[in-house]
């Protein structure tokens, strides 16, 4: 059996080629369960191997919680094929027709007492099963929709080597690069230091070093660092009114033009930060070129985009590089992944074939790596006399959502602007709706009667930004779930019923409604709130609700999140309740710290949310049957929401500008 | 050459004394579960045993623990076994991407040598100077505790 995906290997394992890569979003556990259950076989004979342009399908990114939708399903018709192959040509081998034939484990048994293994029978199984051969009979899945431990936690947890960074190749070089902490034109001058035990690498203002001993090339390029000179860029200071100022194209994303009844208009403007990725692993890439060919290692979420790219930089041909999945640290969007890359393998010219390891030190990646864009925003509504909304505007300014490479002419890679023959450079763009970036979730899943949404496109972007985790929807959602509470306030109005009145949905009123009894049963003393934020991901993906409930002190504190999601089938469960549950807690930390400034270098300047600070968290799936949708981005935009609006509960003050901390809130105060 | 115990056996290491001993575990003697997050010990994930408590051991230099003992996290594992702290971790399935994981795992192995029934509040405390991105935090402090639990019983 050929099959390009799927191979039943000697040792009686099988394994699968994944389009979609592990993030640290427990992809592979899921993707194995849905590889077991088709084929059936045990859940551990069932290997998911690493993504290389050499041998995996391209399944383009692995992001917008599309893995299991997608990723999922090409594997499970890869299996349901290779499956109904193997009986095909098992009811050859054994006499006895494919409807008498049982699986068990990768056994095939039939009626007639005789049997054999797909290990057996796959090399000489057709690749193409006849038609309607073997399908399948319905009934109660064996491996999918159970909580299967993660197949990659016990080699972590015993801190085996795991990731990229881990990796070694003989004869590796270890590499650091030299850029400032601040977004640069050009290199202006770059002392010599006589450094003796490292090989410097330069191309214009693109300069790294090479070295036998990794602290040596830390320290070199320390040194370089702190004595080379750059003609900065600057970086507005008010970014928010910056955007306002700097619009290339408005677009409505949706009118409906209703004819409102008169009534009260009230309106706010809200705004969020820069987001860092700000994973606890910096960037880490191998390059080797070697004869003309080059093979990279990294932790992009696209190895086809990311060749493609490096092909147009390197002024390679496609046929001649090979990019290789590596695990990295958690991966939260478009992170330095690709960019170190890039740099590994400019350096790795400069290294005679042998392997060079690059890893961004943690300035690197506060520096380099592409933040989430800021947002502003402008909400205005309208309520009539029995206090329904009858009117609503949204209006947005940001930066594109996506700068990932291999989705423009031009490169987007960082090294690409800074060397001699500098590429002209990939602006950020968003994706058409749905699902959108910067107005990712700007339609409300509510039904106003007259609506209009609108995106105020930036191109230009003083410092890099790209995806974060839910793109715009965080901001956007932020902005409609508070405006919803300042209406329901304004409509002297419970904001759970408020919210369920605006909303047929059912499965959307079904997570608000299954927070009813927390929500109901909160018993807040002196400077405790609670509240409420909901968003159905992307308006296609996955429903939540989040409850806050807080306690404002010196700073503002979470003390607990009830997140109810209906995310369909979970292929397991407990491992969307872990990425639920994720993606609140780095929820709250951006929404109570977070705020990237340019020249930010370490954990001092760009802290996070740390173990005392993290709330409890509540996890409640709802039991659905309906397909299966990502849940790795839905808690985000609610998270924010429900914090915000437990604050103004708590304080009676309303903080409209992210994040809100303690200098926010008392300025409210006054 | 600099000479120091690691997980229990001597070793001998020719890396300049003012090294971080984090480049000299990774490089020289091949654990790699001691990871670079940072540099300048904030973060908690190259964190490792050194007399009984959990430093960062890319702000160690290597002169610092010449001829002390030091334990990583391939060294909490005993006779094949691995420590209660990594038992509990994977039982609470107490990580995403995992990075952070082993420098929690010494760093929480390190407080419940210390301290046998810590509370949550303590253990959140012990912890603070690990950090996470993920979002793991709440079964991690969930599977220290059952660790401690688990070792008293």
């Amino acid at each position: 059996m050929k099959n390009p995906r799927i191979r039943f290997e000697r040792d009686r394992t099988v394994w699968i080629a994944s389009g979609k890569v592990e993030l640290g979003q427990g992809i592979n556990t899921a993707l194995a369960q849905i590889a077991a259950e088709e084929l059936d076989v045990a859940f551990e004979r069932v290997r998911i191997v690493p993504p290389s342009t050499a041998h995996s399908p391209d399944e383009g990114y692995t992001s917008g919680s599309m893995s299991i939708q997608d990723g999922g399903k090409g594997i499970r018709e890869a299996c349901v094929q290779a499956r109904a192959s193997l009986l095909a040509h098992a009811a050859e081998l054994l006499g006895a027709p494919v409807g008498e034939l049982a699986v068990d484990d990768g056994t095939i048994t039939a009626k007639n007492g005789g049997s054999v293994t797909y290990w057996e029978c796959a090399a000489e199984a057709g690749e193409v099963p006849p038609a309607g051969a073997g399908v399948k009979p319905s009934g109660p899945t064996k491996v999918v929709g159970k909580s299967a431990p993660r197949i990659d936690l016990p080699a972590k947890v015993a801190g085996k080597p795991a990731y990229v960074q881990d990796m070694t190749l003989p004869g590796m070089l270890f590499a650091r690069i030299v850029r400032p902490s601040r977004p640069f034109s050009m290199l202006m001058s770059l002392p010599e230091l006589g450094l003796k035990e490292v090989n410097l690498v330069r191309d214009g203002s693109f300069v790294g070093v090479l070295a036998e001993r990794e602290e040596l090339a830390i320290a070199a390029a320390a040194k370089l660092r702190a004595n080379a000179v750059w003609k900065e860029t600057p970086v507005p200071e008010d970014f928010h009114g910056w955007l306002r100022e700097n619009v290339t194209t408005r677009t409505i994303l949706k009118e409906i033009q209703g004819s409102p009844p008169p009534g009260k208009s009230i309106g706010a403007s809200y705004s969020k930060p820069f987001i860092a990725h700000a994973s606890i692993g910096p960037s880490c890439a191998i390059a080797r070129l070697q004869d003309g060919k080059l093979e990279v290692w990294t932790h992009s979420q696209g190895i086809f985009g990311l060749r493609h790219e490096l092909s147009g930089v390197l002024g390679l041909p496609l046929d001649s590089i090979t990019v290789n999945h590596a695990e990295g640290a958690g991966c939260y969007g478009h992170n330095g992944a690709d960019d170190v890359a890039l740099d590994a393998a400019l350096l790795a010219r400069a290294a005679n074939g042998r392997p060079v390891k690059l890893q961004w030190m943690r300035e690197d990646e506060f520096a380099w790596e592409p933040y989430g864009p800021a947002m502003a925003l402008d909400l205005e509504a309208r309520l009539d006399a029995s206090g329904s909304i009858v009117s609503w505007k949204h209006e947005l300014w940001s930066n594109g959502h996506t700068n990932r490479p291999g989705r423009s002419a031009k490169p987007s890679l960082i090294a690409a602007r800074h060397l001699e023959k500098a590429f002209d450079f990939a602006p950020a763009i968003d994706p058409a709706l749905p699902p959108e970036g910067a107005g990712r979730n700007a339609i409300p899943l509510y039904d106003f009667p007259d609506l209009q949404v609108v995106k105020n496109y930036v191109r230009e972007t003083p410092r890099r930004a790209s995806s974060l985790r839910a793109l715009g929807a965080y901001g956007n959602v932020f902005a409609i779930e508070s405006f919803m509470d300042e209406l329901a306030a304004e409509a002297g109005a419970d904001p759970v019923g408020f919210r369920l009145k605006h909303l047929k949905d059912p499965r959307a009123r079904a997570v608000l409604e299954a927070l009813q009894v927390p929500w109901k049963s909160f018993d807040g003393k002196e400077n405790q709130g609670h509240g409420i934020g909901f968003a159905r991901y992307k308006n296609i993906g996955a429903y939540c609700a989040v409850l806050a409930e807080v306690e404002a002190g010196e700073a503002l504190r979470v003390k607990r999140l009830v997140v109810a999601a209906d995310v369909g089938l979970a292929i397991n469960p407990d491992g969307v309740a872990n990425q639920l549950e994720g993606g609140a807690i780095q929820a709250t930390s951006w929404t109570l710290k977070e705020e990237g400034r340019t020249g930010a270098v370490s954990w001092e300047d760009y802290p996070i949310l740390r173990f005392s600070e993290v709330p409890a968290v509540d996890v409640r799936l709802l039991p659905t049957e309906f397909p299966s949708l990502g849940a790795g981005e839905a808690a985000q935009g609610p998270t924010a929401a429900a914090i915000a609006n437990a604050l103004h509960d708590a304080l009676g003050v309303r903080v409209r500008d992210l994040p809100l901390t303690p200098e926010r809130i008392v300025r409210a105060m006054e | 050459m600099t000479e120091l115990e690691v997980n229990g056996q001597r070793r001998s290491v020719s890396a300049g004394p003012d090294t971080p001993l984090l480049y000299v575990l990774r490089n020289d003697l091949g654990l790699v579960g001691s990871r670079f997050g940072c540099g300048t010990g904030q973060c908690g994930a190259c964190f490792v045993i050194v007399e009984g408590k959990a430093v960062p051991s890319c702000d160690t230099p290597l002169w610092s623990v010449e001829n002390k003992s030091v334990t990583t996290v391939e060294g909490l594992a005993k006779g094949g076994e691995l420590h209660p702290v990594q038992k509990a971790l994977l039982a609470e399935q107490a990580a995403q991407c995992g990075y952070c994981i082993s420098g929690i795992a010494v760093a929480a192995a390190a407080l419940l040598s210390s301290n046998h029934n810590p509370s949550e509040t303590q253990v959140r405390q012990a912890l603070d100077r690990n950090l996470c991105r993920c979002g793991a935090h709440n079964r991690v402090v969930r599977a220290v505790l059952r660790a401690a639990k688990e070792t008293q019983a």
